[in-house]
């Protein structure tokens, strides 16, 4: 269990702006994720956690042990809170091979055992061959196996990964989240991980918190955060980019049904609980959600016409611009085949319709 | 004519001894400029080296007052060893120490405070202690530029004359050093012995030059 309440207060700077870290952050699944945008504290939560940083007050704690508490002014050094850290830059020591850098963290061990288990971390990272290099002759890949492997050797309690995707091809990145489902089948320790990528809180995450500027704006799975965001805000950073002006029509629980007038158009979706007839409510729809075609005829069940302005190419798909902020992705043939259309249509998914 | 080289091996031994003590109290000190917040900090940089700007008779005073007989240290140091400081070659050591220290503790700090702060930590999040993220993760990274740095200083105190003569004295055989003998030689009017002494204290300082380049840090490593 990880806990971690928080308070940090930063003086404005020279070319920084008055800044106030106050999180909570309270998880007991295997692998947490803190995601945001850069400046949001994420770092700077895992800093306070490793024991870098000093909290103004608050309190963390790892399982039953207290790390920091800002009342009795408890504030372990970093040697002994156990938090295996991986650092962005990987900061593997330059001067060492990839096996003395391994041996350093296990330098608790007696010898014999230290061997080994060295050799058995090498062999799981897939780095034995290369163990007799420098920092400097690895990849990042190869690099960031070797920090992952070094942390994991100090037997943490905890594994802190900060940004562990960033600067990655594609190519390595599901390299990374296979190393990390390994981590998490071999060993028994937690992961905590800061991220601004969506795709990684998805591949990896049993849990995530959304941090922006300093706070905890929503927590739970990532199926939960992406089907109920808390605000237009977290909507927008989870790549929810449609958000829409509604009316609430019907409701009917009995159905679990609702109607909304959106323009001049009516969509059907699920029950809105907690919502009553006439409100006016945030339509939160994907991109990828809305299904278009060339307007032929009347509009049809949750239907509505639009005009298209421009269209930008996506990986994979064609991202279409609609009047009014209107974005929906097609697939590259199907627009291949309609580039002269202006007038689409719309088709809104009755079932996963959010509301916020 | 027959020359004397007994200066020439003081002035070795001399700075030798000042290099091995500068670099161990150089790093001590260094380290606490660098890594320790405590107050007066920038004022204790600015007093370490203060002797390399000040003139060395005003230094020399300054040991003279501190260290003679009848001060509190030279009354200490004579009462444990039997016999004064002053005027001995240890004092030339002390001489040479006023500058090789300085250049040690400026470029120790520097060396220090360019190390990647990851690094340490790294090994703090490994539950490694200060003392071994000290001797096996910084030290190994700075080892080069302070080895630079010490050995400029040992070119630097072989060539010591004002602090020398003013409390090691001019002793030939005892604490005469081979800056205070190229002096004599010249007063003396031996032209050939300062000739000789000169060229080959010169090639001395040259070799050691050259050695301090190849250690420095901007030297693409091997």
């Amino acid at each position: 269990m990880i806990l971690a309440r928080l308070k940090k207060r930063f003086p404005a700077g020279l070319n920084s702006a008055e800044f106030l870290l106050d999180v909570e952050i309270k998880t007991s699944d295997m692998v947490t994720v803190l995601f945001g945008p850069s400046g949001a504290g994420k770092t700077l939560t895992l800093d306070a956690i490793a024991g870098f940083v000093r909290p103004d007050e608050g309190r963390i704690m790892l399982d039953d042990d207290l790390l920091f508490d800002g009342a009795t002014g408890v504030h372990l050094v970093p040697q002994a809170r156990r938090c295996g850290y991986v650092f962005q830059n990987y900061a593997l020591f330059p001067h060492m091979t990839l096996r003395e850098n391994l041996e350093f963290a296990a330098e608790f061990r007696p010898k014999l055992e230290r061997h080994r288990k060295v050799n058995e971390v090498l062999e799981m990272f897939r780095l034995t061959d290369l163990s007799g290099r420098r920092p400097k002759e690895l990849s990042g890949g190869q690099k960031q196996r070797c920090s992952i492997a070094r942390a994991l050797l100090a037997e943490p309690r905890v594994l802190l990964l900060d940004e562990p995707a960033q600067g990655l091809d594609p190519m390595l990145r599901a390299e990374l989240y296979d190393v990390l489902r390994n981590v998490r089948a071999s060993f028994d320790t937690p992961i905590l991980m800061v991220t601004h990528d969506l795709e990684e809180c998805f591949a990896l995450g049993d849990r995530m918190f959304i941090l922006t500027d300093g706070r905890v704006v929503q927590q739970g799975t990532p199926s939960e955060i992406f089907d109920r965001p808390a605000s237009l805000d977290v909507a927008c950073r989870l790549g929810i980019y449609n958000t829409l002006q509604a009316e609430v029509l019907t409701l009917d629980p009995g159905r679990n049904t609702s109607t909304l007038r959106l323009e001049a158009c009516e969509l059907q979706g699920p029950y809105l609980p907690g919502k009553f007839k006439g409100d006016r409510v945030w339509l939160c729809v994907r991109p990828e959600e809305i299904r278009a075609f060339p307007r032929n005829g009347k509009p049809g069940f949750n239907q509505l016409p639009v005009t298209l302005e421009r269209a930008t190419p996506r990986p994979g798909a064609m991202r279409l611009h609609f009047q009014g902020q209107l974005l929906a992705d097609v697939a590259r043939f199907e627009y291949d085949g309609n580039k002269h259309v202006k007038e689409w249509m719309l088709e809104f998914p009755s079932t996963t319709l959010r509301v916020l | 004519m027959a020359i004397d080289w007994f200066p020439l091996w003081l002035s070795l031994k001399v700075a030798a001894l000042s290099t091995v003590i500068a670099v161990a109290l150089g790093l001590w000190i260094a380290y606490a400029l660098a890594y320790r917040a405590f107050r007066g900090k920038e004022l204790a940089d600015a007093l370490v080296s203060l002797p390399l700007v000040l003139p060395p008779t005003v230094l020399g005073y300054y040991l003279l007052v501190l260290l003679g007989r009848t001060s509190p240290i030279g009354k200490l140091y004579e009462a444990i060893t039997g016999g004064p400081l002053v005027f001995t070659w240890q004092a030339a050591v002390i001489a040479a120490l006023f500058h090789s220290l300085p250049l040690l503790i400026k470029s120790t700090r520097a060396a220090l405070e360019s190390v990647e702060p990851g690094y340490a930590r790294a090994a703090r999040s490994l539950g490694a202690s200060e003392w071994r993220i000290f001797s096996r993760v910084t030290l190994p990274l700075v080892r080069r530029p302070i080895l630079a740095a010490a050995a400029i200083a040992f070119a630097r105190s072989l060539g010591d004359f004002g602090v020398t003569i003013m409390i090691a004295g001019n002793i030939p055989g005892r604490t005469q050093t081979i800056a205070v003998a190229i002096y004599d030689a010249v007063e003396a009017g031996n032209g050939e012995v300062a000739r000789t002494m000169v060229l080959v204290i010169s090639a001395v300082a040259l070799l050691i030059l050259w050695a301090a380049n190849r250690l420095s840090p901007h030297q693409v490593q091997p």
